[in-house]
């Protein structure tokens, strides 16, 4: 029934998606198409969190479509139902939001036929049961994010971006096809249920993992192959932007889950290293990313990077505690990286529609045009403090219970009994710690500089709040986060069966534990309560607020700001992004940008103003890319001859390949 | 009746360290300037001090916004939570379960947010200096922090300070080279941590050496006296934190009389005075650091919590 539901959604969908190219000009083709997509999403969330919370059987069915004698099979379980509902929460929220965001789009033909088909191939992705299936899906969600991407495509940076993702979810594709093809083995069952019956060998099973891990890796921006994704994600209207890092992403991570926890069976106990490590190094490094970026939305697309390192460190130790028969500890670090798959995409949209708002207000996507929207736009700055509290992972937010879990999941990891794992944890463990670090330092300079502060250009002073529409999906947004935050156990016993169904055992029931706290293994070991957290800080600064008011004084006056007795009236004396991100990027940048700070002081007697640059450079552009680039280049260059040959040439050139594919195929063995 | 009781402590833990924190810094201050020869303010003067700021007006500058009027509770309201979770009489207080030890270290460094994000509310340039340095020692002083809890959590086998701090109590910890060294870190990251020298100098009137005190430059009257009451708050609670997994001895346990509560409070206050006693001569015998020498000692920190984690790692007798 919620299978059948589903995918009438997504027929629906996919109809929209023919109605916006038919009304695409018509003024009320945005409502329509928003409203349609916020209808069929809210139905798929409906039925995706009943079939969770029920934990249903799964249920499969075959559609007499694609290609002949093969049909296109689904299957919705826990693990797809929650994924769906993620997707869908996510969705509801971008086309509330887009509601009132649509009518500020330019071209809105280039928008709006492309949406529905997006958050149909996402859907699809979630509920196929067979390779064709998810790979022509995975390629529908890719290709109309991709037009999505170049909506406005007069911009001379957005035409790159298309370029360069349209190459990295190429070669994504092209890895998860070999996956596939190599689960599929000699006799090309597709179907999941056959590659969940067969047996291959270790090392074709290696090579799936590694294949995997680069497929959904570089979808789900995995450094290092992360390059499209602060590019890309930018580049789309703004609730597109959220959709592609708070969902598409999330997308990416269930393909990872699918293959690796599902499909291929019981893991080796290395399988948890290159999971953990690549991990880990996203971590730290999407947020130093973020940290020197001044474009709101690429700091934001920067932190997905970061978030989504998180959930495969999460992953990686769920893989090795898994490996090593130790079910209980695999459940704890599953449902920390499920967590956070949930919470990023809340935060991780509430993000992306404040910039959104900002543009809007604005047009400036730069922190350092921008300065005091918090007069300007209270509730924007109000939901968007909320958001950025939440992803620097601090209580009694949701961001802080997933990464608290997953550093409880890192506290078991001695009882690992390998040594390889027992030196890494740790390790990944104190860099995880560095990146909630960064994080909380990223996104006090974002909030700080973009909404405090004075106006630093007339953009900023004269913003106005944005719609109704903007504002309920942001609120929704944060009212989610904080409900995650203070009730965690309720969101841990749902992904319960999710959990059980991929490791074989479940986190101990939260629901009962007194005062809602949450338990990971035993009281006497760890346990937090946000509820009693959040209720605390609330009542003592209440408390504090009360009796200072009444009891010592209530009086204040305005004046201008002291600042050591030397205030400056030009906005242009605050701290920008740039001189706030200086000491950190003294830190860590020299060593992982190689930042060089050159500043040219004028003459004595000189009034001319002294002149400071910053040169950082991206290494892994430097080493991975731009040689790959070159030897591409290089072999069409050399290759550019053969176009222009003789027809005797050719005819000898096709004469020679036959004859050595025929030598080829003779000595084969 | 035992909940009763359980509430009772709970709540005199709660009103014990906010009367005792501001005495805590004007113990520290006085025994700094004796140790200079100099007279020194009386031992109570942070209360006068508080009780002044607090009935004065407050001078808000024209910039700044609702945030930076409510950061002072909420930076005060974080702290003092944080605190009241950590055991300082006795083990097993009613509360203590609500956050472990990682929570606690969340809570502050909710309240460091909170404040680095006041430094660029009003817009000058000496706000943002104090919250860019903040955030930059924040983020070396972090992992540092949480390998020390690693370390910690592998010996104890909890994140929960009431049991660790237990367990610590109990004989089967004898002297431990993974312990000393996480004691050593434990101290450089809280020296980092309450802006003390040689990080950071809380009586610093030299604008450019401050880091703290910048951040929190624009604040007055009441709001100071929150800031100045929640820097005090997080000064105890690191002492109180070393106290209590360190030199647990005397503390109270959950089935404690009231004799033993009155042993585990004489023996908390005195602890609190090796504790400031400690940190002035410390203060007073080394020199600031530049800002950026400042990653160099954290580092340290950070690699000496790491050799520890390590070395339980290695032999479960270090």
């Amino acid at each position: 029934m919620t299978l059948i539901i589903a995918l009438n959604c997504i027929a629906g969908l996919l109809a929209v998606t023919v109605l916006a190219v038919v009304i695409g000009r018509a003024s009320v083709a945005a409502q329509i198409v928003y409203g349609a997509s916020l209808i069929g999403s809210l139905i798929l969330l409906f039925a995706a969190i009943g079939h969770l919370l029920g934990a249903a059987d799964p249920v499969s069915m075959t559609l007499p479509l694609g290609l002949p004698w093969l049909g296109t099979h689904f299957r919705i379980d826990t693990l797809s139902s929650f994924f769906l509902a993620v997707v869908d929460l996510g969705i509801a929220a971008a086309s509330l939001y887009a509601l009132g965001y649509g009518r500020h789009e330019q071209a809105p033909q280039r928008v709006l036929p492309f949406y529905p088909a997006f958050l149909a191939g996402m859907n699809l992705v979630v509920l196929a049961d067979d390779a064709f299936t998810f790979l022509i899906s995975w390629e529908f969600m890719s290709l109309s994010s991709w037009a999505l991407v170049m909506a406005h495509h007069r911009v001379r940076e957005n035409v790159h971006a298309g370029y360069v993702y349209l190459i990295m979810a190429s070669f994504g594709t092209l890895t998860l096809l070999l996956a596939f093809g190599l689960l599929a083995g000699p006799d090309g069952d597709y179907t999941f249920a056959a590659i969940r019956a067969a047996h291959p060998s270790a090392g074709l099973v290696a090579l799936v993992l590694i294949l995997a891990l680069i497929g959904a890796g570089s979808k789900a921006g995995l450094v290092p192959l992360h390059i499209w994704l602060p590019l890309a994600h930018p580049a789309a209207p703004s609730h597109v932007s959220a959709l592609m890092s708070g969902v598409m992403t999330k997308v990416a991570v269930y393909g990872f889950v699918r293959i690796v926890f599902d499909l291929l069976g019981e893991p080796a106990w290395w399988w948890g290293i290159p999971v953990l490590t690549i991990g880990a190094a996203s971590a730290v490094m999407g947020v130093l990313y973020a940290l020197m970026e001044r474009d709101l939305k690429r700091i934001f697309a920067y932190s997905t990077i970061e978030n989504v390192g998180l959930i495969f460190v999460a992953l990686g130790l769920a893989l090795s505690f898994k490996a090593h028969g130790m079910p209980l500890a695999a459940a704890l670090a599953l449902t920390a990286g499920l967590l956070h798959v949930f919470n990023h995409s809340l935060f991780k949209s509430l993000l992306f529609f404040g910039a959104g708002a900002v543009l809007t207000a604005t047009g400036e996507r730069n922190i350092e045009r921008l300065g005091g929207l918090i007069h300007r736009m209270p509730q924007t700055a109000f939901v968007m403090l909320i958001g950025c509290i939440a992803v620097s992972a601090l209580p009694p937010f949701n961001g802080f219970v997933s990464e608290w879990l997953i550093f409880q999941a890192i506290l078991l990891s001695p009882q690992l009994p390998s040594w390889g794992l027992k030196f890494l944890v740790p390790a990944v463990g104190a860099l995880l710690a560095l990146s909630a670090a960064l994080a909380a330092a990223c996104f006090v300079r974002a909030f700080g500089i973009a909404f405090l502060g004075r106006p630093r250009t007339p953009a900023a002073e004269q913003a106005r709040e944005v719609d109704r529409f903007s504002l309920a999906a942001m609120f929704a947004c944060a009212a989610f986060c904080l409900i995650v935050g203070v009730l965690p156990g309720l969101f841990i016993d749902t992904l319960a069966p999710v959990v059980r169904s991929l490791v074989g055992a479940r986190m101990p029931v939260q629901i009962g534990v007194e005062w809602l706290s949450i338990v990971p293994v035993a009281e006497s070991r760890s346990s937090y309560n946000g509820l009693l957290v959040f209720f605390f800080i609330f009542m003592s600064g209440s408390l504090a607020a009360f009796a200072i008011h009444r009891l010592a004084s209530d009086k204040l006056r305005r004046a201008p700001a002291w600042d050591c007795g030397y205030p400056d009236a030009s906005p242009a004396t605050q701290y920008t992004a740039s001189s706030f991100a200086q000491p950190i990027r003294r830190v860590f940048g020299t060593l992982v940008f190689r930042a060089r700070e050159q500043v040219v002081m004028p003459k004595p007697g000189d009034p001319g103003p002294a002149r400071m640059s910053v040169e950082l450079r991206d290494l892994i552009w430097d080493m991975l890319y731009t040689p790959i680039a070159g030897a591409v280049m290089l072999t069409a260059e050399r290759l550019n001859g053969l176009q222009f040959l003789s027809i005797r040439q050719y005819l000898s050139l096709v004469f020679a390949a036959l004859v050595i594919l025929l030598l080829v195929i003779a000595s084969w063995p | 009746m035992a909940v009763i009781v359980d509430v009772a402590i709970q709540g005199a833990q709660m009103l014990l360290v906010l009367l005792l924190s501001p005495l805590l810094t004007g113990f520290v201050r006085k025994i700094k300037a004796r140790l200079v020869r100099r007279q020194g303010p009386p031992l109570l003067q942070p209360y006068r001090d508080l009780i002044r700021l607090m009935r004065k007006d407050v001078v808000l500058a024209q910039s700044a916004s609702w945030l930076f009027r409510v950061v002072p509770y909420l930076v005060f309201a974080t702290t003092w939570v944080a605190l009241s979770l950590v055991p300082t009489f006795r083990t097993g207080l009613l509360f203590s379960w609500s956050a472990d030890l990682i929570a606690i270290i969340a809570l502050l460094g909710s309240a460091r947010f909170f404040l680095a994000l006041a430094g660029l509310d009003v817009g000058t340039s000496f706000g943002g200096i104090g919250s860019s340095r903040e955030v930059m020692i924040a983020s070396l002083a972090e992992p540092a922090m949480l390998m020390i809890v690693f370390m910690l959590a592998l010996i104890a086998g909890s994140t929960q300070l009431s049991t660790m701090s237990a367990f610590m109590n109990s004989s089967e910890v004898g002297l431990r080279v993974s312990l000393g060294l996480g004691l050593i870190a434990l101290i450089m990251v809280a020296i980092a941590e309450n802006a003390r020298i040689p990080v950071d100098n809380p009586a610093t009137h030299l604008e450019l050496t401050m880091v703290h005190e910048a951040m929190i430059l624009e604040y007055s009257g009441r709001h100071l006296a929150l800031i100045e009451l929640s820097a005090s708050l997080k000064l105890l609670l690191y002492v109180s934190l070393i106290a209590c997994l360190f030199a647990p001895w005397g503390m109270g346990t959950t089935e404690a009389g009231p004799q033993a509560l009155a042993i585990g409070a004489l023996t908390y206050i005195g602890k609190l005075a090796v504790g400031g006693f400690l940190l002035a001569m410390f203060e007073t015998a080394i020199a600031k650091m530049r800002v950026f020498r400042v990653p160099e000692f954290l580092g340290a920190a950070l690699m000496l919590a790491l050799l520890a984690t390590l070395l339980r790692f290695v032999s479960r007798s270090f």
